[in-house]
């Protein structure tokens, strides 16, 4: 787009702010989504647009618009607002400029798919759930997306990145008279279409397991001992643990930055929690940030001490930490803010059969339904449970919820697994922004004392 | 716009194209202090086409870009549902006031001065909370047109304001909030920060929770929060036509308590879930779902009402970016004759809930609920004696409503599109969540 960059470098000249952003989006997505055995939605959407962010005196305007003629102005109204907001010193942390053009690496582009055949596997999938007993309807959504995304600020940089998104839901209801059960899955990708290909079997699988749910009874509410699976504690790690380490939510609160404060003991030695759009291949991974700033990999807990937390330029100047790379914006409506990227427990060593071996009666949770927190309480949900008597899995469960206090709850994680596993059907939302493709992780996890609910 | 009908008419045997253009003027406070100010406007049309039998859709915000749009549309329309409905040919609407031109003439210094007076008001009494607080102006424009001859359009202003304080004390966090809505300016932020400084003084001492069947008031956030989409649910025509809702087949039958009736009326003036037609054109009206605890209606865009042999409660709802499905417009539960006061009173033990986390994870579609309290009250003998912590409530919305010892007689609007009273439920399963003992 070399005119654009011409452009916007024009509409960054003579602004008169401490600092200026514009950031361009051109993309397309398809979508299509069955409920029962109807296509009941199947839409392409286009979309440009844009905005200008300004800072002055650190007082933030932002402007969005959908065309992206009259650039200039955009900027003095942006730059108008921050003036009215500024009362004080503007800091952002320093950033070397960087002029870039990503090239997205796809292994398989879902673009190079025709419609037709992705309506062909998706058919094959419901049909596949349909055939088994029980089913009363079932859900199907399969949405990819492209869009490139033009950077350039006032410091200097100009990066053009391309995104590319594919994501799939498969769930079955099951129903029986007045009692209904749900069983689903997730699946995500950063452009590779072959990770939603093949799920025939585990389609199958789903269905038999809302069929089996239904007469599955339901947890006796209390506290056990829990083993979470690698997907389950992947979605704890980032509602419960994550959040917690997004510094807008800390730099300006002198009680939470207490409660955070770098050093401080969250876990046992066994606790390793990194965050990091550089780790590769995953959805939650992106060479630089949305306010241009490189990626990187960084460790939030070692051996069970908070050592770092994720960072935007101006959360990083505040708490005179070194910015991370974590300011995300889900598209050009919105401003970016502090969000996790791909979020993950480190393995450890001990084996699943050794985990489980002395727990004479607990809960065995896997795969998530949901989670939420606001900061030290959580909730979250396994859609799969089985009790866990004398060191074996038993019976199936009906779906529970797990719900604490993320401080003890830590404390009480005295098991990390050896067999790590990446979940990369998840969504995040914050601030009105949802869902940002993220990824999260863990090997299988335990907690020695954790209230378990029927859901 | 004309152009792309126009076109969409030549290639499909009935079209209809649905354009939002909106506005909005937000700034914020955080942490105490003026820190956003934003402008954002958003653009979009949506084409639909009935071709074949078969519906097809695509949308952008590319306007001008014609022949895109209708191209893709084309192109989805083989693998598109079975349209076994038509579009709605012009029709007399009700008149719906939504537009005020006084709201986007409110100076963006009145919106400041009006956050600043919510956060001040907070400190004034409670110096330890952080707040966010923030008002917000808009204005939307909304326009369909449809190869039968429908082209209307209306404008609709919203006003909100919105104040939410957080106290940390240690590894404790105490958070508190309240907001309102309306098609017309909002001159006066007093009350949201007496509820607030209210939620803050009833939070002040810590009360004991025990695990067990107690009564609970459900005040109009926590009716909003935790009841509202287990119930709304069974009553949406989608849920109907797949056969997952409840209520299927029940429609006559007691659900809830006799004293209990839910209405959805999007003709109330000045209220931003309010409309003229909905989103296909079809005159916004009010439909009692649940009229003296009996099922009475369900919720129908044309597609659903088509497929349930009903006819549309013209309850349609769509984004430029998506195809229409029904949902409710506003929400409006009748009062009964019980005050907030006495209801406190009558309590023996029992808990007050007003916000919770984690709501919404269950199997809704069933009407079970559940849900942490991230906000509530513990009353003793009459008394609000502290805030509760640890708990978690889960039920079945019908089994709760089934339970009603009264409903207040003092509804309050929560956001733009709700109105309830607060409800007073025997007997809800209350857990205690941690550190027993």
């Amino acid at each position: 787009m070399p005119d654009l960059r011409d452009q916007i470098s024009q509409a960054l000249k003579g602004h008169g702010a401490d600092y200026v952003e514009v950031r361009i989006e051109e993309g397309e997505s398809t979508r299509l989504l069955y409920r029962g055995r109807e296509l009941e939605d199947v839409g392409m959407t286009t979309s440009l647009g844009g905005n200008v962010r300004a800072l002055v005196n650190g007082g933030w305007g932002f402007v969005s618009f959908n065309t992206i003629e009259g650039l200039g102005a955009r900027v003095e109204d942006a730059v108008r607002q921050a003036r009215i907001v500024g009362q004080e010193k503007s800091e952002l942390a320093g950033v070397e400029p960087i002029v870039d053009i990503v090239e997205p690496q796809l292994k398989k582009d879902p673009r190079t798919l025709t419609l037709a055949q992705k309506k062909g596997l998706m058919d094959e999938y419901n049909e596949v759930m349909w055939g088994v007993g029980g089913i009363q309807t079932t859900l199907i959504a399969y949405g990819d997306g492209h869009k490139k995304v033009v950077f350039a600020n006032s410091d200097g940089s100009y990066i053009e990145q391309q995104r590319v998104d594919v994501s799939l839901r498969l769930s079955a209801t099951a129903r029986d008279g007045s009692e209904v059960q749900q069983a689903g899955v997730s699946l995500g990708s950063s452009g590779d279409f072959s990770v939603v290909e093949g799920l025939h079997q585990e389609s199958k699988e789903i269905a038999e397991k809302a069929a089996s749910l239904l007469a599955a009874p339901r947890v006796q509410g209390g506290e056990y001992t829990v083993i979470l699976d690698p997907v389950l504690a992947g979605v704890f790690t980032h509602e419960a643990f994550g959040h917690l380490s997004e510094s807008d939510h800390v730099y300006e609160n002198d009680r939470l930055k207490e409660v955070m404060v770098l050093g401080r003991k969250f876990g046992g030695e066994h606790l390793n929690i990194v965050d990091g759009a550089a780790v590769p291949g995953l959805r939650g991974s992106y060479r630089y940030d949305d306010e241009g700033v490189p990626a990187t990999r960084s460790y939030l807990i070692r051996e069970g001490e908070l050592v770092g937390r994720l960072h935007s330029r101006e959360t990083a100047a505040k708490m005179g930490e070194a910015p991370s790379g974590n300011a995300r914006a889900i598209d050009f409506r919105f401003e970016p803010i502090v969000r996790m990227t791909n979020t993950f427990i480190e393995p450890g060593s001990t084996t699943f059969e050794e985990m489980i071996a002395d727990v004479k009666e607990g809960v065995y949770a896997c795969d998530w339904y949901g989670g939420m927190t606001s900061m030290e309480m959580f909730t979250f949900s396994a859609r799969e449970a089985y009790m866990i008597r004398d060191g074996k899995v038993e019976e199936l469960l009906r779906p529970v919820t797990l719900s604490g206090n993320v401080f003890e709850t830590l404390k009480n994680l005295d098991a990390v697994g050896n067999d790590l596993d990446m979940n990369q059907g998840g969504g995040c939302g914050k601030g009105g922004q949802s869902p940002l493709p993220v990824s999260n992780g863990s090997p299988h996890i335990r907690i020695a004392r954790c209230l378990v609910g029927g859901a | 716009m004309e152009e792309i009908l126009e076109a969409a008419r030549k290639v499909a045997d009935a079209a209809d194209l649905f354009w939002v253009e909106s506005r909005s003027i937000p700034v914020a406070f955080e942490t105490n202090r003026l820190k956003h100010m934003q402008t954002k406007e958003a653009r979009g049309v949506g084409l639909r086409i009935i071709k074949d039998g078969r519906i097809g859709f695509s949308a952008t915000n590319k306007v001008e870009d014609v022949e895109g749009i209708v191209s893709r549309a084309v192109e989805v329309a083989p693998y598109g549902a079975k349209a076994e409905f038509g579009l709605p040919s012009a029709a007399e609407h009700p008149e719906v006031p939504t537009f005020d031109p006084a709201v986007p003439q409110v100076p963006i210094e009145k919106m400041v001065e009006l956050s600043q007076e919510m956060v001040e008001g907070v400190l004034e009494g409670h110096p330890e909370v952080l707040c966010d607080a923030g008002a917000s102006q808009s204005v939307v424009k909304v326009r369909i047109m449809n190869s039968e001859g429908v082209d209307a359009s209306y404008e609709k202003t919203v006003f909100s304001i919105g104040l939410s304080g957080t106290l940390v004390r240690g590894t404790d966090m105490l958070f508190v909030g309240d907001g309102e809505s309306s098609c017309r300016p909002i001159e006066d932020a007093s009350e949201i920060v007496a509820r607030v400084r209210g939620q803050l003084d009833m939070a002040k001492q810590e009360a004991e929770v025990t695990t067990g069947r107690f009564p609970v008031v459900f005040t109009p956030d926590a009716v909003a929060g935790l009841l509202l989409s287990p119930l709304l649910v069974g009553f949406n025509g989608k849920t109907v036509v797949q056969g997952s809702s409840p209520l299927v087949g029940r429609l006559g039958e007691k659900v809830v308590d006799e004293r209990f009736s839910l209405y959805d009326d999007g003709t109330i003036a000045f209220r931003p879930g309010s409309r003229p037609w909905d989103d296909e054109g079809v005159s916004t009206r009010v439909t009692p779902l649940i009229d003296k605890g009996v099922a009475s209606s369900f919720i129908y865009d044309l597609k659903t009402a088509a497929q349930a042999g009903a006819e549309t409660t013209g309850n349609a709802a769509r984004g430029s970016g998506s195809l229409p499905s029904p949902s409710t417009s506003v929400i409006s539960i009748a009062e009964g004759d019980m005050s907030f006061d006495e209801m406190i009173a009558d309590m023996k033990e029992g808990l007050v809930v007003e916000r919770f986390l984690g709501a919404g994870q269950t199997n809704i579609l069933a009407g079970d609920y559940s849900g942490n309290v991230l906000l509530g009250y513990k009353v003793e003998n009459g008394q609000i004696v502290g805030r509760v912590k640890n708990s978690m409530l889960s039920g079945n919305v019908y089994e709760t409503l089934n339970n009603l010892i009264a409903i207040g007689n003092e509804a309050k609007w929560r956001g733009g599109s709700l109105r309830t009273p607060p409800l007073y439920c025997a007997d809800v399963s209350v857990a205690r969540t941690e550190g027993e003992g």
